[in-house]
């Protein structure tokens, strides 16, 4: 059982506010990230909550309890560094002992609890070595034994894997996956990849500026953004953002004028639009498509063909517009191009670049991590392969 | 070889004659710099006669002048003197300077640059400016020549530069590390005992040779400061210039006999000290 309250935190370096007020409750067994630009604040937050680095105001709640004055090692916390921050003269099992070494655990004891996080994380061959005799995926896997061997309440990891070349991250976000699974424990995640993000989160906690822009799972974010940052930040290739003039509002949604003239109604809810405010439309490249009919035209000025998919980015007037498409159409650069989408999918945004509210919600919105796995497991042994 | 080097192009043929030139730069630099020490070892191995004749590189050595010096005076005494003095004074600073650079280095505030810059000062102060107020207060509170007193003044002397020196040590080991350490129960002392001293070491042993090395060299303090008891081996070289003359022969070998501890000690400690010198800037 380990729950985190986050109550209107603020961090100030001198005159600069880094933080500015966040709010935010951590539910037992959740798989939380923190994400957005370097330099949002999403580092500090975490070390706030580790206790590396104080609060300027607010409180910092573990189980209920208040923690701000309470030192990093008395949190109940384990945090896994960016660098991984090994103890480079001890031996791995020094390294993962090393905390209860401190604490004045018995050698035996000490040695059957490192054992048992060493199966966990496959690292028994290795305990005998020191770190600079690691690769960097077995560093990341001593820093995440350390973790565990303190049995803490709450996991922090803060950009564990922007050190690893892109293979071994893919395989280390399925361990890290399969961890959470198996030690069911609470974990907070920092990262500015937004695949890890997505891949891994219950719960995405979007941050920019010092504040949380919104707070969700994966799918909510996707299909629901709350504001144009957010609708920028999750989706990878970035959203497509168009300025568009309003038309008229109805039942129906928010009719606006594309570039090029036609009409297109949005189903949004627009009572709260003032006359003549300026608006945004965003469509992401997948969400387009290539349409001899579509309402939208440009000149394809880069083409990349991935296999399955090519990205095209398409000149339209002043704007370069990203299409995700087949991976085998047949055009070729400054081939000029028809496109469109459709309605539903597309996100309208008010002067202020706050999103305005889907008529309808996406079906899998409210989808968890438990949903999905809900779904898959009967499958699988039936299941297609 | 040769026959390689000939074939190159014309432009990479001048960087052997560059490199020659440098070479030979170096070597006459390191021998300009080395000669005095090396005239001084063969002058010990001189009679007195041949000392102060035409300057000459062949003669016939003689331990005449190392048996004349063994004979007067107990050069065991005043080496015990030098090493308990160096090495006092190198622990006493280095026991004040490690807080004093983790407090700078890991804990910095506005003003930590200023007082590192500040300490530094001092050592451009010439030390005469303040030898009667040292003295009096020596005389005063009974400090003069005992080894004691001289520990104290070489501390002082050396502590800056002891604080400098740890201090972009500490600086270049990574924070996450001693962070992880806090995260995992250690207090501060747990800290810099587990984690931080362990991992600077060698810093350490470069700072602390470098100490050794200057207090063991320091002559204004000790001749002020020591007559007899706790006279170290500066003291005793200068003992040798007597107002009856100056016996070149017998000072080179007391001489010798002086730097020959921390010289060899230096020769083994090279790589440390270079590192220690170039001050954590080449790793």
């Amino acid at each position: 059982m380990a729950t985190l309250q986050l109550k209107n935190i603020t961090k100030q370096f001198g005159d600069t506010k880094v933080i500015k007020g966040i709010d935010l409750d951590v539910n037992d067994r959740e798989f939380v990230v923190f994400v957005g630009p370097s330099g949002c604040g999403k580092s500090t937050l975490m070390r706030m909550i580790a206790g590396l680095e104080s609060a300027s105001d607010g409180d910092i709640l573990i189980n209920g309890q208040r923690m701000n004055e309470v030192g990093p090692a008395d949190r109940g916390l384990a945090m896994v560094f960016q660098s991984y921050a090994l103890y480079p003269h001890m031996t791995v099992e020094g390294n993962m002992g090393f905390s209860m070494r401190l604490a004045g655990v018995p050698k035996e004891e000490r040695r059957a609890k490192v054992l048992e996080a060493a199966k966990i994380l496959q690292l028994e061959p290795l305990l005998d070595r020191k770190p600079k005799a690691l690769s960097g995926g077995q560093r990341q896997r001593v820093a995440i034994g350390r973790a565990i061997v303190r049995n803490p309440s709450i996991f922090l990891f803060d950009e564990p894997l922007s050190n690893l070349d892109a293979a071994l991250r893919v395989q280390m976000r399925i361990e890290l996956a399969r961890l959470h699974e198996e030690l069911d424990a609470t974990m907070i995640y920092v990262t500015h990849d937004q695949i890890e993000a997505m891949t891994m989160a219950d719960k995405i906690v979007v941050l920019h500026d010092g504040v949380v822009e919104q707070v969700g799972s994966p799918m909510a974010l996707y299909h629901h953004p709350r504001n144009r940052f957010v609708a920028g930040f999750i989706g990878s290739p970035k959203m497509n953002f168009f300025s568009v003039e309003q038309h008229s509002i109805s039942s129906d949604g928010v009719t606006v004028r594309l570039p090029g003239g036609r009409p297109c109604t949005i189903p949004v809810a627009g009572e709260q639009l003032a006359r003549d405010e300026a608006l945004e439309l965003g469509i992401r490249p997948e969400h387009l498509q290539l349409d001899e009919n579509g309402p939208l035209s440009g000149q394809i000025k880069v083409l990349e063909r991935l296999g399955g998919q090519t990205s095209l980015y398409v000149q339209m007037g002043e704007l370069l517009i990203t299409i995700m498409a087949d991976g085998d159409v047949a055009y070729r650069v400054n081939d000029t191009v028809q496109f469109g989408f459709a309605a539903e999918r597309a996100h309208l945004f008010d002067a202020q670049g706050v999103a305005l509210e889907s008529l309808s919600q996406h079906p899998l919105a409210s989808l968890t991590r438990q949903d999905n796995r809900a779904a898959t497991e009967p499958a699988a042994p039936g299941g297609q392969v | 070889m040769t026959t390689h080097r000939n074939s190159a192009p014309a432009h990479t043929r001048s960087l052997p004659i560059r490199q020659l030139v440098l070479t030979l730069l170096g070597w006459s630099i390191a021998l300009i710099i080395f000669f005095p020490i090396l005239w001084m070892v063969l002058t010990g191995f001189k009679t007195e006669t041949a000392a102060i004749a035409d300057p000459s590189f062949i003669f016939s050595p003689t331990l005449e002048s190392y048996q004349a010096v063994q004979a007067r005076s107990g050069y065991a005494r005043f080496a015990l003197n030098s090493v308990a003095i160096a090495f006092g004074s190198t622990l006493l600073a280095l026991l004040i300077a490690i807080p004093s650079a983790y407090a700078m280095a890991f804990l910095p505030t506005k003003r930590t640059k200023g007082t590192l810059l500040w300490m530094l000062s001092t050592k451009m102060l010439p030390p005469v400016g303040v030898l009667v107020p040292i003295y009096l207060i020596f005389r005063d509170v009974g400090l003069l020549d005992t080894r004691t007193g001289l520990i104290i003044i070489y501390t002082l002397m050396n502590l800056p530069i002891v604080v400098w020196m740890l201090y972009t040590f500490f600086k270049d080991m990574p924070k996450d590390i001693l962070e992880a350490g806090r995260m995992d129960g250690a207090s501060t002392l747990q800290e810099v005992f587990f984690l931080l001293l362990p991992l600077t070491l060698p810093g350490i042993a470069s700072t602390g040779l470098l100490s050794v090395i200057l207090s063991w060299n320091e002559a204004f303090w000790s001749l002020n400061l020591t007559s007899s008891k706790a006279a170290p081996l500066t003291a005793y070289i200068a003992s040798f210039s007597s107002p009856e003359g100056l016996f070149w022969a017998k000072l080179s070998a007391a001489s010798t006999m002086a730097i020959a501890p921390i010289l060899i000690l230096g020769w083994m400690t090279q790589k440390q000290m270079v590192r220690g010198l170039t001050f954590g800037a080449v790793k």
